[in-house]
């Protein structure tokens, strides 16, 4: 089972470093990351198995929005499914 | 492998374009809950919904968290009361209440089912549920009324048309110190579908299982920036191909949710209802969807064209996207509730002659359309004969949801607030069509073949 955690907003130090520590604190295996920023804006996407998340993952999804909300960055922590359902004929 | 611009693609969906899944709503035949003394089933009623939906909105909140994606509405739909009332007899407004009371307890946005089918006569117990619609309206907030007064293979019962004119202005009346929002709730339909999800419509037919989920999706906001991207020079038929991969996408998500809370909840998943439902939010309209193809102004000439692509193309893309599609599915075009259809009547664009023709394509009818308050209830009967008249022969749903505002007058502004918007007062006909409604009896059911 995994996730797919994506940030999106004005670039700053750290960003990275504040969502993985989120992972770690809740056991997401962080699997791939891929980001850019092109201009200012910084935009990241993660996939980090959350088989053995020890907890909720509408927990961690909140967490990592308040993790990065203070820097005006957006997060979302969605379960893959809804990306494979969408995309995937 | 999932692919870096898709997963942006779905975020961007949901964050700026305002994607959302419109409703989950549970069918819930009420049929074993009838009983010959109205307390004792009015009893059973609240027991059921309560036992069967107790966890709707609290599954439909995981889902939310856990895929990303908002569920704007969690809703009831039951079995048409007048059946129960039929059996029961006794003032049925006490269903009414008893609907309300287990609408409050678990929870939901909105409770359908206080409907009556009478598009060939009058059974036991309809004409007292269609008699007592104004007061059950004034005296709950969250439940939704229809009366399905004709349909392809009965005609249309034109006593019933006469009445519901009736019904509508004295739902208005008994609410005009709430700009007669009790008209908000009430549909009259023709060829009423029995597993919509949407309100003011949606009852549970008595074709359907015992329990059932049903799901409405949306996104006219993601249609609207795909084709904005396809740009302003493409050819038409690129236009009914971005409609028909973007419907696609949104289904998929649909079908995501419905299978997921069905499998939760223990419920057979019944249908996904493919329609564009705008809201009153910036970028969730309808209208300019149509603006974007090319129109200056949603309801001028070329409107009823792009309207019956759109719809067509909606359809096409979510067939494919989901196995069992149900419901309305199409484009709806509710005048109050679409920033832009609101702006289109402001600007005079819009009028409810053209409104009328575009329900010919679209999948609904006459939507949320506020008319002035002196207007006639042999007026909105007419008016109902003429949409009814639409579906019937077209073999299609169609519906009038309109609401003469007691005390407004054309122009004037009308406010609901939340989903239902609110909007300008539209002229309506001043030609009356009494002689026509006081004749009563019925329209036959029209020809199947010979077609022209």
């Amino acid at each position: 089972m995994k996730a797919v955690i994506t940030i999106v907003g004005r670039d700053a130090v750290g960003i990275l470093a504040r969502a993985a520590a989120v992972c770690a604190r809740h056991n997401a295996n962080i699997i791939d990351v891929t980001q850019t920023v092109m201009g200012e804006i910084f935009s990241m996407v993660m996939l980090a198995d959350i088989e053995k998340l020890t907890c909720d993952i509408s927990a961690l999804s909140e967490e990592m929005q308040q993790a990065v909300a203070d820097q005006g960055l957006v997060a979302h922590v969605m379960h893959e499914d809804i990306f494979n359902a969408m995309h995937r004929i | 492998m999932l692919n870096i611009n898709e997963i942006l693609e779905t975020v961007q969906m949901i964050q700026d374009e305002c994607l959302d899944i419109r409703t989950t709503t549970m069918g819930i035949s009420l049929i074993d809950c009838a009983d010959s003394d109205i307390d004792r089933s009015c009893r059973k009623v609240y027991d059921k919904i309560t036992r069967l939906a107790e966890k709707l909105v609290a599954t439909g909140e995981g889902i939310e968290r856990k895929y990303g994606i908002p569920i704007i509405n969690k809703r009831v739909a039951v079995t048409p009361i007048a059946m129960l009332a039929g059996v029961s007899g006794g003032d049925p407004v006490k269903y009414a209440h008893t609907l309300q009371r287990a609408a409050d307890t678990i929870g939901v946005n909105f409770i359908g089912g206080y409907s009556a089918l009478v598009q060939k006569g009058f059974s036991a117990g309809d004409l007292e549920l269609i008699r007592s619609i104004p007061r059950a309206m004034a005296e709950t907030d969250l439940l939704c009324s229809s009366v399905n007064i004709g349909s392809t293979k009965a005609g249309i019962n034109m006593d019933a048309v006469a009445l519901m004119g009736k019904i509508v202005k004295e739902a208005a009346e008994l609410t005009a110190g709430r700009q007669s929002i009790g008209c908000a709730k009430l549909v009259v339909l023709c060829n009423a579908p029995e597993d919509n999800p949407f309100m003011a419509g949606a009852f549970h037919g008595v074709g359907e299982p015992d329990c059932v989920i049903n799901v409405g999706v949306s996104g006219p906001g993601v249609v609207r920036a795909a084709l904005r991207r396809a740009g302003p020079d493409v050819p038409v038929q690129q236009l009914a191909d971005v409609v028909k991969k973007t419907a696609f996408k949104i289904t998929r998500m649909g079908q995501l949710v419905g299978a997921e809370a069905s499998e939760i909840l223990g419920v057979p998943f019944g249908i996904i209802d493919l329609s564009l439902a705008p809201t009153p939010a910036v970028g969730d309209s309808v209208a300019h969807i149509l603006e974007e193809m090319g129109l200056e102004k949603c309801g001028g000439p070329g409107t009823t064209a792009c309207l019956a692509l759109l719809n067509d193309a909606v359809k096409k893309g979510g067939v494919m996207a989901s196995g069992r599609v149900g419901g309305l599915s199409g484009a709806f075009i509710p005048v109050s509730e679409d920033a832009g259809m609101m702006d289109a009547a402001r600007a005079g664009a819009l009028t409810l002659e053209k409104l009328e023709a575009m329900t010919s394509v679209c999948s609904v009818g006459l939507d949320m359309i506020m008319l002035p308050g002196d207007t006639s209830a042999e007026t909105i009967s007419g008016v109902i004969a003429d949409e009814a008249a639409i579906g019937m022969v077209n073999q299609k749903t169609t519906a009038v949801r309109v609401i003469p505002a007691v005390g407004y007058r054309v122009g004037d502004e009308l406010n609901f607030g939340g989903l239902l918007g609110g909007g300008p007062v539209m002229p309506v006909s001043r030609f009356s069509p009494e002689g026509l409604i006081r004749r009563g009896g019925y329209i036959p059911a029209p020809m199947q073949s010979l077609k022209n």
